[in-house]
């Protein structure tokens, strides 16, 4: 199921426009974090420049998935079971993030 | 882990219905020592039930009932109506003798926060015809911190914490669900705990303080997030205080302690169980046999006596009528 909300709908397509399009292997595949028993997984995934990136909630309750910068690209609406949120990061860099409900949940993509 | 827990609910004696160790044992001895009677019930048989309500109508006590984890909007196995539970909770509440001054509810009555479950958990808990006293959940406040939730059933957007007094009590509501923090867990922050030391200031030691809240103020259990960051400085404030009740909701089950004079009790939620701390890979909703359901979900009927010396707090399953 879809949850992205309009305006990241249009920010994902800019982001689209200006993005390399061309990736690690050559797909253009999201790469996956699963949130699963109330954990990220990979708790730190590593993806390059440009990487098209899926969280996907298997869990009975909701996540929010959120930057810890408050300037973070990664914010995501409530995801219920199910649920994807999906980014590209355009930036080289350390992004660390955590669930917003359940604030023990964190993790981190390193974007290179 | 659900046989343990219905034989918890099935048992009459304070120390046979928490499991009690015998460090907290003392530690109740110790409690009653100093005036206050031990008298939570986990899921209390009718007859004693009976007997405290009886007592607490010749006395004139103030009684109350709280709610909790309401979850309307959830869907899943474990529950996939939340709003027939929580119905049912609020007849047992209206049935509850003698009638509760009030209700609280310590949070979680959305699922998603959206506004046709607050719409709907509303309509249900009308029917309780009598005064409710929220707090959000962290389920309560996503995406707009909250805003449409203190709008709706705190009177106004700016409303977050708040406090009253009645029957000589005085109650506290404290939100520690916003701005939380990565690696953190339920939070009051700065704010709000400089209002708090405010609230309290003037207030005579022997006034009795309940505090009610969503996530516990002790660390239940930190592996699974089960705790408030900055509740020890909350805690630092009532501390002068003679009786201190603090009730929480967040983790769908029956757990108390007791450390001086601050006794702490988690409710059931009317919605779904939880697993009892570590022993599940994660929190999260808990499926049981759909006949079982009823017996792990509850309300929480409280009595205060008149002279303040006993704070009864009766743990009700909803197959209990």
């Amino acid at each position: 199921m879809v949850t992205l909300n309009l305006r990241l709908l249009a920010g994902l397509a800019v982001l689209a426009l200006l993005a390399p399009q061309t990736y690690a292997g050559g797909s253009t595949d999201p790469l996956q974090v699963k949130i699963g028993n109330f954990s990220f997984l990979p708790a730190t995934i590593t993806v390059p420049v440009g990487a098209h990136l899926v969280w996907i909630n298997q869990d009975d309750v909701p996540h929010v998935v959120v930057g810890t910068d408050a300037n973070s690209p990664i914010k995501s609406p409530a995801l219920d079971t199910d649920d994807r949120y999906e980014v590209t990061l355009t930036h080289p860099g350390t992004y660390a993030y955590f669930c917003s409900l359940h604030p023990h949940m964190v993790g981190t993509v390193i974007v290179r | 882990m659900m046989k343990n827990r219905s034989e918890r609910n099935s048992h009459s004696g304070p120390a046979e219905s928490s499991g009690l160790s015998r460090r907290q044992l003392l530690k109740c001895g110790a409690w009653a020592g100093t005036g206050l009677i031990w008298a939570i019930e986990g899921g209390v048989p009718t007859a004693l039930l009976m007997s405290e309500t009886a007592q607490a109508k010749q006395t004139g006590a103030l009684t109350f009932v709280q709610i909790s984890d309401s979850h309307i909007g959830f869907n899943k196995e474990a529950n996939p109506d939340p709003a027939g539970t929580l119905a049912t909770a609020i007849e047992h509440s209206r049935a509850l003798n003698p009638r509760p001054a009030f209700m609280l509810h310590t949070g979680d009555v959305s699922h998603l926060s959206k506004p046709e479950e607050f719409d709907t958990a509303q309509q249900i808990i009308n029917e309780f015809r009598g005064d409710v006293h929220y707090v959000p959940g962290e389920h309560d406040v996503i995406g707009d911190n909250g805003i449409a939730f203190f709008s709706r059933f705190n009177g106004s957007p700016g409303r977050k914490w708040y406090s009253f007094d009645a029957h000589g009590v005085h109650f506290v509501a404290l939100v520690n669900v916003l701005d939380l923090q990565a690696g953190g867990f339920g939070r009051l922050g700065a704010e709000q705990l400089e209002w708090l030391e405010r609230d309290l200031k003037g207030l005579p030691a022997s006034t009795p303080i309940i505090l009610f809240t969503h996530m516990p103020l002790w660390a239940v259990y930190p592996d699974w997030g089960w705790g408030t960051d900055d509740a020890l400085q909350a805690l630092g404030y009532v501390r002068r205080f003679g009786s201190v009740t603090v009730l929480n909701g967040h983790i769908h089950q029956v757990l108390q302690k007791v450390e001086g004079h601050v006794s702490f009790y988690s409710a059931m939620s009317t919605a779904f169980p939880q697993p009892a701390p570590g022993t599940a890979p994660s929190p999260g909703p808990m499926k049981v046999p759909a006949d079982k359901l009823r017996s792990v979900l509850g309300i929480r009927d409280v009595v205060l006596l008149d002279n303040h010396t006993s704070a009864k707090v009766i743990d009700q399953p909803l197959n209990v009528t």
